[in-house]
């Protein structure tokens, strides 16, 4: 058979430490990232995807040791992303053990970083990540949705999809889309927008942002067209280990790496 | 003793290449180098690659290793990974590019969204992800490994070999390809050991132990 679908834990990393995600009640202590990203590995997980929310820049290199633990002892691909501003920052993330860099935020202030870095180190490494919101009427016939950047603070005025395609020609080499109206609050993907933006590109797409139940992850895929599915408290709270939520998604027909 | 030197251009993460191969074997010394009389002493060579084809020749040459490499793919236990193994070949479609011309053949690209995939969506470039592969050829290299084990991959461009006795695996997306190629000392895979879980170390270690019969 073919290529198959992927399951990716994601560890958000504040001042070296895996917390809880931001949208949650509060942000709680979930462990240590060398030892979770070990767990996981242990479970089944197809990649791994940390996304440094370091706010104090005294800590910002923290992330920089933490990958490298982990590349030593974890040997499936990476993605490191929060806080990438500079081509000079994914070549640190990249010598550190990176496979990939995402990059968010900083693509929209300044596309040039996502052509320059995919330009030199290749498409392969080079994830863009974006954060969209359904803009207009809930509900209408025609949804739209729009690029935040800052943490779902700042509105871009850019049109996700449209701002998909942008990213592929610069030189992206796959998308992480997260939606901000559904990110935190367990009901599910944003479907709609997971197929539309997928469907619409060429590059493989990862959904997040609502994982709630192994149901989710199997829409993501059937339903949303996602490549990969992205989730981080199922995971991280032992509700589900990733090779149940593989055994699932086999059961549902969607070939996974068991 | 057993030597490994990993070639190292400049390209990008070589960390996990040398982590996982100190991982599987211990007894051997592991040595990213850009130095060409390294190369030519070690008694294996990894020649790894990402990025762009054309990129990736240029820095070659700018680091004076294009004939070591050559050199050792004649006569060394030799492991191609990625554009490390694509270069083998004549030339690539990706930026008209020659290649080192050890094989026949050229590197070409998937056709993005021509095809659906087995889920009933889009072919998606790069082809990413695990994906199976098929053995076709008995391998030391092989050994311990399924015939239908998944490795990492991530690329848009594949090899097709003039030659078909040197295919030793293929994979699907949707149509079959050539994912590994063997002759001689050559070994070359266009998935990443170093990012494929078990089945990668375990290619890797029989890579360090392998000790093939030269042809000359």
């Amino acid at each position: 058979m073919g290529l198959a679908k992927r399951i990716i834990p994601c560890l958000d990393v504040n001042n070296g430490r895996v917390v809880k995600g931001v949208n949650f009640v509060s942000l709680k202590d979930a462990g240590d990232p060398v030892e979770i990203a070990r767990r996981y590995d242990e479970q089944g997980a197809d990649e791994l995807v940390f996304l440094d929310i370091t706010a104090s820049s005294d800590n910002r290199d923290l992330i920089l040791h933490i990958v490298e633990d982990v590349a030593s002892q974890v040997f499936i691909p990476l993605t490191v992303g929060g806080g990438v501003r500079k081509v000079e920052d994914v070549r640190r993330l990249l010598n550190a053990g990176a496979d990939k860099v995402s990059i968010n935020t900083s693509a929209v202030l300044n596309p040039q970083l996502v052509a320059d870095a995919a330009g030199y180190y290749g498409a392969q490494c080079i994830v863009v990540a974006i954060d969209a919101k359904q803009v207009g009427e809930q509900g209408s016939q025609v949804p739209r949705w729009e690029v935040f950047t800052h943490g779902g603070r700042n509105a871009t005025g850019l049109d996700a999809i449209e701002w998909a395609k942008k990213m592929q020609a610069l030189g992206a080499g796959e998308i992480l889309l997260t939606s901000m109206d559904r990110d935190g609050t367990r009901h599910g993907f944003d479907l709609a927008l997971t197929r539309t933006l997928s469907d619409a590109i060429d590059l493989p797409v990862i959904a997040s942002g609502g994982v709630g139940s192994l149901n989710h992850l199997v829409d993501g895929i059937l339903q949303g067209h996602a490549d990969a599915v992205l989730a981080a408290s199922i995971f991280h709270y032992g509700q589900h280990t990733i090779l149940e939520a593989k055994e699932f998604l086999s059961q549902h027909g969607i070939e996974v790496r068991l | 003793m057993t030597a490994i030197a990993i070639v190292d251009y400049g390209m990008g993460n070589l960390r996990s290449v040398s982590k996982a191969l100190e991982r599987v074997a211990p007894y051997a010394t592991v040595q990213v180098t850009s130095d060409p009389k390294i190369v030519d002493k070690a008694s294996h060579i990894v020649v790894p690659g990402q990025g762009a084809m054309p990129h990736c020749m240029q820095e070659l040459d700018k680091f004076g290793l294009k004939d070591v490499v050559i050199d050792a793919a004649r006569n060394k236990p030799f492991l191609g990974i990625c554009i490390g193994l694509q270069m083998l070949f004549d030339e690539s479609e990706e930026g008209n590019v020659r290649g080192l011309g050890v094989f026949p053949g050229k590197v070409v690209h998937f056709s993005a969204g021509g095809e659906a995939d087995v889920q009933g969506g889009k072919l998606k470039i790069p082809h990413m992800g695990w994906n199976q592969v098929y053995q076709t050829m008995n391998h030391p290299l092989w050994d311990g490994i399924r015939s239908d084990a998944r490795f990492y991959f991530v690329h848009s461009y594949y090899v097709k070999s003039e030659d078909p006795n040197l295919s030793a695996a293929y994979s699907l997306y949707p149509t079959p390809f050539t994912c590994a190629i063997a002759k001689d000392n050559i070994f070359a895979v266009q998935f990443h050991p170093e990012k494929s879980h078990i089945a990668g170390l375990t290619l890797l270690s029989n890579f360090a132990k392998w000790e093939p019969h030269s042809s000359h």
